[in-house]
């Protein structure tokens, strides 16, 4: 079938959603004729994404940000990672949506329309930090498979919603239960109906937390479509592949979900350390729970030149999967000598803080600056790539920026 | 006198064969004509015209459509790897042979893609020939650094 056609085809019902308008006469588009909003797809557009964010891969869509991109103490959409595994739904119904709670260790299997989500439960709101297990991937050596994410994959929005376990406990759960597993509505890339792109979930202990949500809203707003909409699955702290886009159903399972990339070697790194380049069995790799301590410096840029009598003042965010950032430093000599820099607490747990410093410079030259948090059970970034994995997840290096003082 | 009356019935009937030979040659020109001044002229064949054209153009020794370097293999590539994923994800990845036959069977069993036969091959040959791994060793330089003035 003609790529084009069956594109525009498939992709007119959810045009609208697309560009955040109605195509008047939508209904009399000639059979023949492709919308300028699919005619030449501008991502930038399409996702009302910053120009200045990097477009990884386009089919499926993953985009990332660049540091100085992520300054803002609750990410915008427009500085928003994305990260698809397959194909984003073409046509969302949201008078029709409805989520499913089943499984083998539901009591009483349930649907939900949205509407009946909203009013039952209760609404929380949170900001959570939400971390690509890849991000930092392009770091490793031997290179891992997959998307090259730089430093860009992390976000830490204000998500809306109703407590999962509210809902859960809603339909009932039996003693049997260890895992939760979503079921989305994104199509696989081959387009085959009865492949899921992906399907993963948490264990219990994670899926009953406060604020494990089930949200509706980001930043005060309906969810954007390629974050989700109409209703996310928000498990801050954990590999944002948890955190399951478009669900349509979630079953409460009496054992290890097995959907889509919870098996095999997805999402997952070896359960003991190996050597760069090893070959690991399946059996031998372990799932990925919290995220490490991690922080960027987003302000500034990098690159920066500044004069010998002035200060720099550099800013930026802290977070450590289910912890808290203890302390953050700063070393303008490679990890000779450490600075502790200025760290607030999180607005709520699972929510990145911020930090700052003043740094003076003690002459000219080229310096980098790098960064360290500390989490608190006192572990701390590593200066290198910490462990090699085969598929180049967890890297929580130092991040370092260029400075020139002139 | 009959035969001449046979004679003037095929002269006829030849003149009729004739005409209508005519009559369609001329609309097999008109449409000859069209094509040759447009030849996207025919709906049917607009799009798969616009397509070959734009599918396939090189420039600076980049497949244009996709970004991919034109080298021994890339057609094999294009047909059998940007189907279901955008040819990102091929060139962004840094694999040798033995991990990229990994790759494609781990997408013969889990991703639906087909049996390559003799093309796995000229396949993995392309992309280790024209996208090899690079030594970063555990952490590299900062690079392409662009440099500008702070206003503090």
């Amino acid at each position: 079938m003609d790529r084009r056609k069956f594109i525009t085809k498939t992709a007119l019902s959810s045009l609208a959603t697309l560009i955040g308008a109605e195509i008047v006469f939508g209904t009399n588009i000639l059979h023949d004729y492709q919308p300028v909003a699919l005619q030449d797809p501008d991502p930038f557009k399409l996702f009302k994404k910053d120009s200045e964010m990097v477009v990884l891969n386009d089919k499926p869509w993953n985009i990332e940000a660049r540091a100085h991109l992520l300054d803002d103490k609750i990410t915008p959409n427009k500085h928003m990672f994305i990260r698809n595994n397959g194909l984003i739904p073409e046509a969302i119904d949201v008078k029709n949506w409805t989520l499913v709670i089943d499984g083998e260790s539901v009591v009483h299997q349930k649907t939900y329309t949205l509407s009946e989500l909203k009013s039952k439960f209760k609404h929380h709101t949170y900001q959570l930090t939400l971390e690509c297990g890849g991000n930092g991937r392009s770091e490793f050596n031997p290179p891992a498979k997959g998307n090259q994410w730089t430093i860009g994959a992390v976000s830490c929005a204000t998500w809306t919603g109703v407590r999962l376990r509210d809902v859960l406990e809603d339909a009932g759960i039996k003693d049997s239960a260890v895992y939760i597993g979503y079921h989305s509505a994104d199509t696989h890339l081959s387009r085959d109906p009865k492949k899921e792109p992906i399907s993963r979930g948490a264990p219990m202990i994670k899926a009953l937390q406060d604020e494990t949500l089930l949200a509706f809203k980001m930043n005060g707003k309906n969810i954007p479509l390629a974050h989700g909409h109409p209703l996310r699955l928000v498990a801050g702290g954990w590999p944002a592949s948890v955190s399951g886009k478009w669900i349509e159903r979630i079953s409460i399972r009496n054992k290890v979900h097995d959907g889509a990339k919870m098996t095999g070697t997805a999402y997952r790194v070896p359960c003991n350390p190996v050597a760069p380049g090893t070959i690991v069995s399946d059996k031998e790799m372990c799932i990925i729970e919290s995220m490490p301590v991690k922080s960027l410096i987003t302000f500034p840029k990098s690159g920066a030149i500044i004069h010998k009598k002035e200060v720099l003042k550099i800013r930026g965010h802290a977070w450590a999967g289910e912890l808290e950032v203890s302390s953050m430093e700063t070393s303008i000599d490679f990890g000779a000598s450490w600075q502790k820099c200025l760290l607030e607490k999180p607005v709520n747990r699972l929510a990145w803080q911020h930090f700052s410093a003043n740094i003076p410079f003690p002459k000219k030259g080229y310096y980098e600056v790098w960064a360290r948090a500390t989490d608190a059970n006192n572990k701390t970034q590593p200066m290198v790539l910490p462990g090699w994995n085969p598929k180049g997840y967890l890297n929580n290096a130092c991040h370092r920026i260029a400075i020139k003082v002139t | 006198m009959s035969v001449d009356k046979e004679f003037q019935k095929k002269l006829r009937k030849a003149e009729r064969l004739a005409y209508v030979a005519g009559v369609l040659f001329l609309i097999a020109g008109i449409g000859a004509g069209f094509l040759l001044v447009d030849p996207t002229y025919i709906r049917f064949q607009k799009k798969h015209v616009a397509i070959e054209l734009e599918e396939d153009r090189i420039e600076n020794g980049i497949h244009v459509r996709t970004g991919l370097i034109d080298a021994k293999g890339l057609m094999t590539v294009v047909t059998n790897c940007t189907n279901c994923h955008s040819a990102k994800l091929v060139t962004q990845n840094r694999m040798n042979a033995e991990r990229w036959n990994a790759t494609i069977k781990w997408m013969q069993e889990t991703q639906n893609l087909w049996e390559l036969g003799r093309n796995q091959k000229v396949i993995v040959e392309y992309l280790v020939t024209n996208y090899p791994q690079k030594e970063k060793g555990r952490r590299e330089h900062l690079m392409n650094i662009n440099w500008y003035e702070l206003e503090n």
